[in-house]
């Protein structure tokens, strides 16, 4: 039976279905692994309440550990403590923006979410800061959608929660 | 009525409440207006079926039957269903559904606010994870209230008479019964009525801002917090629930 660091290392590979470029340990998802005799049970968070990668990051992580001969592998989906853009590493934050995605600037609780001030953001491809919000929802629910109104690139971005 | 029974309602309330209303915003999906608010209208969507996942299935906890969440999302009938009269509203235009948003956001922002300190650690887990999301609803209810109010005649026309329409669902959000006394003792639930002060306040500076009129009648629905809905909640599970009433337990 391999030990919990050892299932947690494996698991760290797993890459986030969605932003494939980082991992689901990188974004904070991948919470702890708990081995009791042959069961091991592994705790994940979802970003959002309703983040359909779950089903598939569960189904990843059962495949990832087939090959280990455990006999049972439970994985729970936990809300508390609630997720936070705060977990994300400096480093994945630098493998989003390559990839094309503006992370998330400084942390959580973001006030702006209710009095409506967008922020200044850098366009991940040209790095200019004359950039526009054009909506709070982008394409999955973690991200915003903006505009550079330099290269006039459309560009994600990852809103702090 | 004992304690658990009273949670297992209060939770089937909440969970309704987001699994309708998720359901309703999720009718927008490829009819909106326009793009951005397609995938603004289903996000939330995905953001309150997700919620509902979570409190129905803390509700079949605390039902103690062993039934799941699935279960009780599609194999309960609609007199058993306590989501408030407000959310099950039809989208109408986009205006009617833009203050279905703004009487409904207003009001979680506050009750979900005081859900974080639930004594129930299940419960104030789900708040806390919520009441992030929660303020994004309620900050893109807030811009459209205020563009649609203060827009064009045709947007302020349609917005106000939204707001006169729906108005009369409002009261329903603060109802209380046994449910909340039993968990109010328990430091469980939000005593409703300390929330509608609050409602009240927020909704009529942004009803202001937005040049519209904060409607007047005191004509009242009532019915949700016994299990009885409008018409169109029976609508709505009919479709949601025609697959596994066909084909029980059908999956792919
Ligand atoms: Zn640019």
């Amino acid at each position: 039976m391999l030990t919990e660091k050892e299932i947690f290392d494996i698991l760290s590979e797993i890459p986030d279905p969605e932003i494939p470029v980082i991992t689901i340990k990188d974004l904070g998802i991948l919470q702890r692994v708990e081995v009791t005799g042959n069961t091991c049970e592994i705790f994940i968070t979802p970003t959002y309440s309703g983040c359909p990668a779950m089903k598939m990051i569960e189904d990843q992580i059962q495949e990832a550990l087939a090959p280990y001969q455990i006999t049972t592998i439970k994985v729970n989906l936990i809300y508390s403590p609630a997720w936070t853009t705060d977990w994300i590493s400096d480093e994945a934050k630098e493998k989003l923006r390559i990839y094309g995605i503006a992370p998330p600037e400084h942390s959580s609780l973001d006030k702006g979410a209710l009095t409506g001030k967008a922020k200044e953001l850098k366009c991940p491809l040209c790095n200019s800061k004359n950039t526009e919000m054009i909506s709070q929802f982008g394409s999955t629910a973690c991200k915003a959608l903006y505009r550079c109104k330099d290269c006039k690139e459309p560009f994600d971005y990852f809103k702090c929660i | 009525m004992t304690k658990q029974e009273a949670l297992f309602n209060y939770c089937l309330r909440l969970g309704d409440n987001s699994l309708i209303l998720g359901h309703r915003l999720s009718e927008w999906s490829s009819k909106a207006p326009i793009i951005e608010e397609d995938l603004a209208l289903t996000n939330m969507a995905l953001d309150l079926i997700g919620r509902s996942v979570a409190l129905l299935k803390y509700a079949a906890e605390a039902e103690g039957k062993g039934h799941s969440e699935d279960d009780l999302a599609y194999r309960r009938p609609e007199r058993k269903f306590y989501n408030n009269l407000l959310v099950e509203q039809p989208n109408g235009d986009f205006a009617v559904t833009i203050v279905r948003q703004f009487f409904n956001s207003t009001f979680e922002f506050l009750l979900y606010e005081e859900l974080t300190k639930s004594k129930d650690a299940t419960i104030a887990g789900i708040a806390a994870k919520t009441i992030k999301e929660i303020k994004y609803h309620l900050r893109h209810a807030t811009d459209w209230m205020l563009r649609l109010g203060d827009g064009t005649p045709e947007s302020h026309l349609r917005v106000q008479n939204a707001l006169n329409d729906l108005w009369m669902f409002s009261d329903e959000l603060f109802e209380m019964n046994e449910v909340d006394e039993i968990l109010i003792k328990e430091g469980i639930a939000v005593d409703l009525t300390t929330l509608k002060t609050n409602w009240e306040k927020r909704i009529n500076e942004v009803i202001l801002e937005a040049t519209l009129i904060v409607p007047t009648s005191t004509f009242m629905q009532t019915g949700s917090r016994q299990g009885i809905h409008s018409e169109y909640l029976g609508y709505i599970i009919a479709e949601m629930q025609y697959l596994q009433r066909a084909y029980p337990d059908a999956k792919w």
